[in-house]
């Protein structure tokens, strides 16, 4: 079948098997291999995107679920910012990753976060990635970073 | 490979379940996907509901709560009706997967596949919930407790769906009390769950209450007849010790990756020692 949808901002029409799984389509059909997969299963949350806003597994999506979807992956989350997201920028500075692997999916869960609740707790952050392992348990720097953005965000409002 | 089709509506979904007898049906895919990556299950044909908008939602109607079969766990836990009216679901959904599970995952899924370790299952089953299932030519109601037959078993014939959930709001119950153990608390597949539905009367004792437990039986457990027991009794340890060795006399756990019987059935029973702590210290 042929899927048609929008990937980070851009029309994409792909001859592809509707049950390929989305990561795969993401990564080995379209170049895209900031999307990690770690599990295959739902427990890890590395193959995090965003679907029509909202974080979705793309090893448990099958690509004909994609059809007319609005679809943002690590690649499109600095779309609409001159260089880095501020959250990149916030983890970089704050060291919130050690081999890095899950901080796609973590970036994509918190983006989802900060979409419904602009000022959240540090245990609503904590909530928020909660589908999401880092196995080299960067978690605190993680929840760090993301108090800085937010508190950064506020500040600039003030 | 499969074919995946996707119907936007309950007309094209008869349609194509018609064409496709043998196709298997699928909500949020956190379950299914699973199995077939795993070839625990293959198939040709999958149909995947999840844009079935008529399924979705949460409303009110005639006094009942009727929550569509598609709605996400994320959608129950955004609904004013469900934090209002069912608080006891709302705490279940709490602990549910996580984020990204909450998203795709539905009430129904949840429902049909008939894990015993179901989150949503032991509230739904004292809450007295009735599923109606739907074919293209009929509908029926039936009782959440008789649709469930065991683990992965559910009252479903060839061409039908459960469309909605109907449940009575439970505002009435002064305490609407879930509480899950798991190795963890994200995406933990519950070890044992108690949900329970309590009024206490000014002296303590307990005048009306309804319990479930997930993952320590084949489907959700619940025991009229302990409920009926602890009717009067003081709400402190003492009042309801002889319930809870009831309760681990009557539950059948079994052991496996995540707990062992034993310890399940110490569990079961000592998570009621929870709700003495609703009790008033007048």
């Amino acid at each position: 079948m042929i899927v048609s949808f929008e990937l980070n901002g851009k029309e994409v029409h792909i001859e592809t098997a509707p049950d390929r799984r989305a990561i795969d389509l993401l990564r080995e059909d379209l170049g895209l291999t900031g999307t990690k997969e770690s599990c295959g299963n739902g427990d890890c949350g590395a193959c995090s995107i965003l679907v029509d806003d909202k974080v979705r597994l793309s090893c448990l999506t099958l690509a004909a679920q994609l059809q007319g979807r609005k679809v943002v992956t690590i690649e499109g989350v600095c779309m609409e910012t001159d260089g880095l997201h501020p959250l990149q920028e916030s983890f970089v500075e704050s060291g919130a990753l050690q081999c890095g692997y899950c901080t796609p999916g973590m970036i994509i869960a918190i983006i989802d976060l900060l979409n419904s609740n602009p000022n959240p707790s540090r245990n609503e952050i904590r909530e928020a990635i909660s589908g999401n392992l880092c196995r080299c348990g960067a978690y605190q720097k993680i929840l760090d970073a993301v108090e800085k953005v937010v508190r950064d965000r506020i500040e600039r409002k003030s | 490979m499969s074919h995946v089709l996707v119907p936007t509506t309950l007309e094209e979904l008869w349609t194509f379940m018609a064409e496709n007898p043998d196709a298997m049906i699928y909500a949020g895919g956190t379950d299914l996907l699973v199995k077939i990556r795993s070839c625990a299950v293959t198939t040709d044909c999958l149909i995947c509901m999840e844009r079935l908008n008529e399924l979705k939602g949460v409303r009110v109607e005639a006094g009942e709560i009727i929550i569509g079969a598609l709605t996400t766990h994320r959608e129950m836990l955004d609904s004013p009706i469900v934090q209002r009216d069912l608080p006891l679901l709302y705490n279940a959904l709490k602990n549910l997967g996580s984020p990204p599970i909450r998203n795709m995952g539905t009430l129904g899924g949840n429902i049909v596949t008939a894990s015993p370790a179901g989150d949503t299952l032991p509230p739904l089953y004292i809450s007295n919930a009735h599923l109606e299932i739907r074919s293209r030519n009929s509908s029926r109601r039936v009782p959440i407790e008789s649709f469930i037959l065991g683990p992965g078993r559910v009252d479903m014939r060839p061409g039908e769906i459960l469309s909605q959930v109907v449940i009575n709001k439970n505002t009435r119950f002064m305490v609407h009390h879930y509480e899950k153990v798991g190795r963890r608390s994200a995406l933990a597949c519950s070890v044992v769950s108690m949900a329970a539905l309590m009024n206490i009367s000014e002296d303590n004792t307990i005048s009306e209450i309804r319990l479930a437990w997930g993952s320590v039986g084949p489907t959700v457990m619940r025991f009229r007849d302990i409920e009926t027991f602890l009717v009067g009794r003081t709400l402190t340890v003492r009042g309801i010790e002889d319930a809870i060795r009831k309760v681990q006399q009557s539950v059948m756990p079994i052991d496996d990756v995540r707990a062992s019987a034993a310890y399940r059935r110490e569990v079961a029973g000592r998570l009621m020692l929870r709700l003495t702590g609703y009790a008033s210290s007048r």
